[in-house]
């Protein structure tokens, strides 16, 4: 057995340790361990994401005395190492992007309680990205969304509080459909483990009479996990707990933790149900039905924004449809895009939601369009990483965003799928007219940034002065990430093919 | 049908308590009733996990005077999970009741509405 497959159960056991130790250090200690140790998590998971690319194949890591199906196991593949190394990055990037307002929003003594959560945040994102068990998913999702509730509510104000009290019941309402659907299918299964599950609901599927009872413990789980991560028609949480939190918690919320309750539910459709199990259900078509809603009336509700938080919010929610869509065409080529679409968004938004506190800095503190007015020219860099940030999310050439795009097309035209003709017209038009509406409300908020001149010293900002080497740096990498995604996007979708073959 | 529904009871009455449950944390106002709604809830899946792990006529899963034969004893994975969900429940509605407890503070109502209301007049940066 290699050293590198103890690595995943590292990445959870250290980060809950991370979190207990950091309730012991200073402020400024936690915050520099932190920042170490989820850089050995970054190289950790770079080694086990080369291990199984090279090797070509996943490894499974028992837990505990019992041996599958009744014991709890750990499994890497490809797919589950690239996720688990862009949730560590972008958890790195938001940490040190956002530390400048993170001192502004959060009392002193506090600070090393706000690195706890972030690393109990990153045990249990690990645990769901890696585990193999159902239930284990549940319980971690759980503290995910615990952690996700403390991160919002650590900025003592009357609205995060509020957005914290909404947020954790719709999250809650989540987990309990979740849980339900869950003990259904273990119910009708007789297992918790991914693959035993599949295969006894293969040969449970054979007969159509099961095929009711499969689709109503699978919808009620797809539901439970489309409220937490903000599926349509349930995103409305959105705007005020992207809106209110701290940057770094905004990014990490938008970028992180919706993604991870998205690829929990992508695991359990391809590992523990299986897809010619799912194309028996009308649940396919229904996700694309509610991804392509969402993607417009998402961007519909952007268009509608009163502050540029609630915008990118709301377009989160745009590309969260997007993500859904592709899920729903059912078939490899659309998982794949969908894969794409998460590390596409995840990677555009923690970089944008990191930069528009600095445009607000600048504007009277405001994220008000109406107070935003040339803030672009009074911060040139966070008007260059915004702008960068929205040519992405608007899908044009060489970022990642288009690059996403491109691959959801793709996906419906190759699609063998007995309503083809209608998928590929109503795939296509979804993204001319979300694309379109990107377009217009990400153009009208840079030309808005942009215009007017740098003539209001009166908004100059407090924290002006200030060291910004952390939010460049960040800004930098996120950056090249997107723009990597973009022009080298073959190279990420051959290594989620190899991940979605290791699933299967 | 309607036999089919008495002979599995325990089902009719957890899935009649998730949905009791449900209603209330979706639609009621007050935060309280909200988190007294979510354990209705959670109640009603454990009573649906104990149901199924159950099987009448055996014992519960801990060997006596040396009988080692599984069909002896009832599915003691069932009861692991509940008591594992019980105690995500339970902190779950810990964080919950502090979270109602600084509203209540600052607003002076536990009514969800209404504190959306005077939320919206405060001025608050960024």
């Amino acid at each position: 057995m290699s050293v590198v497959w103890n690595f995943p159960l590292f990445t959870v056991v250290f980060s809950l340790f991370s979190g207990v130790l950091c309730m012991m250090l200073s402020p400024r200690a936690a915050r520099n361990y932190t920042i170490a140790y989820e850089s050995v998590l970054i190289v950790m998971v770079g080694c086990v994401l080369r291990c199984t690319y090279v090797t070509g194949e996943a490894f499974t890591y028992p837990m505990g005395e019992f041996p599958a199906p009744w014991g709890n196991e750990i499994r890497a593949g490809t797919l589950e190492a690239l996720i688990a190394f862009l949730f560590l990055v972008i958890m790195l990037c938001s940490i040190i992007g956002g530390y400048h307002f993170l001192r502004q929003d959060i009392d002193e003594s506090k600070q090393n309680l706000y690195f706890t959560l972030l690393n109990l945040m990153t045990a249990a994102l690990m645990a769901i990205t890696w585990t193999n068990d159902v239930f284990t998913g549940y319980v971690f999702l759980e503290i995910l969304t615990l952690t996700s509730c403390g991160v919002l509510i650590v900025r003592e104000i009357g609205r995060t509080t509020l957005a914290a009290v909404r947020y954790m019941i719709l999250n809650l309402l989540g987990s309990g459909l979740f849980l339900l659907g869950l003990v259904l299918l273990y119910d009708i299964s007789g297992h918790l483990l991914m693959v035993p599950m599949r295969e006894s609901l293969a040969q449970l599927a054979e007969d159509p009479a099961a095929i009711p009872a499969i689709s109503l413990s699978v919808g009620i789980l797809t539901i439970g996990l489309g409220i937490k991560s903000g599926m349509f028609p349930f995103h409305f949480w959105m705007p005020d707990t992207y809106g209110w939190a701290t940057p770094t918690s905004a990014s990490v919320l938008s970028s992180l933790v919706s993604k991870a309750y998205v690829f929990l539910l992508f695991k359990i459709y391809i590992r523990a149900i299986g897809l010619e199990v799912l194309q028996k259900t009308p649940l396919l078509h229904l996700l694309m039905a509610v991804g392509i809603l969402g993607m417009i009336i998402g961007s519909v509700s952007a268009l509608r924004a009163s502050t540029i938080n609630q915008m990118v919010a709301f377009s989160s929610a745009a590309q969260v449809g997007y993500i859904y869509m592709g899920i729903g065409l059912g078939t490899a080529a659309g998982f794949a895009a969908a894969m794409f679409q998460i590390l596409a968004h995840a990677l555009t938004k923690s970089l944008l939601f990191l930069t528009t506190p600095y445009l607000a800095e600048v504007s009277g503190d405001s994220l008000k369009f109406s107070a935003l007015q040339g803030s672009g020219h009074r911060d040139h860099l966070a008007g260059v990483y915004f702008t960068i940030g929205a040519l992405s999310m608007i899908g044009i050439p060489i970022f990642a965003g288009f690059s996403a795009k491109l691959m959801f097309s793709q996906a419906a035209v190759l699609s063998s799928r007995p309503s083809r003709t209608t998928m590929v017209l109503l795939v296509m038009s979804a993204l001319a007219v979300s694309s379109l509406l990107n377009g217009v409300y990400f153009v009208r908020t840079l030309i808005r940034i942009y215009s007017g001149q740098d003539e209001d010293s009166g908004k100059d900002a407090k924290g002006k002065g200030r060291s910004r080497y952390g939010y460049v740096g960040a800004g930098l990498v996120l950056i090249a990430g997107n723009i990597f995604l973009g022009l080298f996007s073959w190279m990420i979708a051959d290594l989620i093919y190899q991940g979605l073959w290791m699933f299967t | 049908m309607i036999q089919t529904l008495f002979e599995h009871y325990e089902e009719m009455a957890a899935v009649i308590l998730f949905a009791i449950g449900f209603s209330t944390l979706l639609f009621h106002r007050n935060l309280i009733k909200k988190l007294i709604g979510m354990n209705i809830m959670d109640t009603g899946t454990f009573l649906l996990l104990a149901s199924m792990g159950y099987i009448r006529g055996r014992k519960a899963p801990i060997i006596e005077n040396g009988v080692q034969d599984v069909s002896a004893y009832v599915n003691p994975v069932p009861a692991g999970l509940v008591l594992t969900g019980i105690v995500v429940s339970v902190s779950v509605t810990a964080i919950m009741l502090s979270l109602t407890v600084r509203l209540y503070r600052r607003y002076h109502t536990l009514d969800l509405d209404e504190i959306y209301i005077l939320s919206k007049h405060e001025k608050e940066d960024r």
